[in-house]
């Protein structure tokens, strides 16, 4: 029935009632909008746990397969950094919380406040993982034609790793298997900061708009539902921490 | 300004705002639970060390998740969803990881 659209259509215009600038004309109230919103970042969320579990399951496997080396190339791992980058991303999460917060009970300096705390977290994180990297980089950690076996055919020539863990010496065969250890480290803290990064730009957008008083003025939809992708890039720094840093320290 | 909710006139459910207190007792949880997960990797608990690791770290996570993404405030659909992606990845990672460990039965 090509003709009922526009009949509905019609019959709505007349019983145009208020309504807040920000409900779109397709849903019923502002309730359902938030919801639907919601809904859809969730599922946003889901194609996101599929990306990152492929990755850790790969992990995981590997790990299995090769673990005398994944056990040494996680010792190249600084777990002071990775404690201090926990807290620093845990606190991030707490300040966006709050930002939401802030949002929902119209507080407009509070919001951009904790937007630009949050802002500042999340580049003290990327600053801290860019002093892990240089260390890699510098140690010929980094996959790739400069790849170093040193530290594992030879472990006392690397000696403040060497105090901490006495790790033995590995047959060349399975040093050469630290390097898939360190492709997966660098895709998955990889593709993490690459989340961060974008996090970081979206922050900057919204504390521009949040000075203009956008999200405190009863819309608070894109706040809230950044703050799930915060909080989701969070939980994933929490389970590579464990992997990456933690399991591995006395094997 | 900071009752536990605010009732929507419409009735079908109300949009819960979070309390900053619930916030502050989830992030002093949460920096319980990493000093907590250090601690417990500098000693040698052999093969316990993973479990204890990733335990942790899901119980951190579950926090995240019922608290600062609202998910315990929230509709049953978003329940589902994030209990539907739980499940996936569950599925997904034992199906995996059961044909790795179970290839070479028999073999050696």
């Amino acid at each position: 029935m090509p003709d009922s659209h526009t009949i509905v259509h019609g019959g709505s215009e007349v019983e145009h009632h208020e309504h807040p600038a920000y409900l779109r004309h397709h849903f019923e109230s502002v309730e359902q909008q938030a919801d639907t919103t919601n809904f859809a970042m969730w599922l946003f969320l889901v194609t996101e746990v599929m990306f990152f579990g492929g990755m850790f399951t790969a992990y995981l496997i590997y790990r299995n397969w090769y673990y005398p080396a994944f056990v040494a190339g996680s010792h190249q791992l600084d777990v002071r950094w990775g404690t201090l980058n926990t807290l620093v991303l845990i606190i991030s999460s707490f300040t966006m919380a709050m930002g939401v917060w802030c949002a929902e009970t119209r507080r407009k300096r509070g919001l951009v406040l904790c937007l630009i705390l949050t802002m500042i977290l999340g580049l003290s994180f990327l600053g801290i993982k860019t002093i892990e990297y240089s260390e890699k980089i510098e140690k010929h950690h980094v996959p790739g034609f400069h790849y170093s076996l040193q530290s594992f055919t030879d472990p006392q020539s690397d000696p403040a790793i060497y105090a901490e863990y006495h790790d033995k010496a590995l047959p060349v065969d399975m040093a050469r298997h630290t390097e898939v250890y360190f492709s997966l480290y660098f895709a998955l803290t990889g593709m993490h900061a690459l989340h961060m990064i974008i996090g970081i730009a979206i922050l900057v957008f919204m504390i521009v708009r949040a000075q203009a008083g956008a999200y405190t003025s009863g819309h608070v939809t894109f706040v809230e539902n950044f703050g799930l992708y915060w909080h989701f890039v969070d939980i994933v720094w929490i389970y590579l921490f464990a992997l990456l840093y933690l399991i591995s320290r006395h094997q | 300004m900071s009752e536990p909710s605010e009732k929507s006139k419409h009735g079908e459910h109300a949009h819960h705002i979070v309390s900053p207190m619930v916030y502050v007792v989830i992030l002093i949880s949460l920096l319980v639970g990493t000093a907590l997960t250090v601690w417990a990797s500098f000693i040698d608990l052999g093969f316990w060390n993973p479990i204890i690791a990733l335990a942790i770290a899901t119980t951190k996570a579950t926090l995240v998740v019922l608290f600062f993404m609202h998910v315990k405030y929230s509709t049953k659909l978003t329940m589902l969803t994030v209990g539907a992606a739980i499940f996936m990845f569950l599925t997904l990672i034992s199906m995996t990881l059961s044909d790795y460990i179970s290839r070479a039965w028999g073999s050696w």
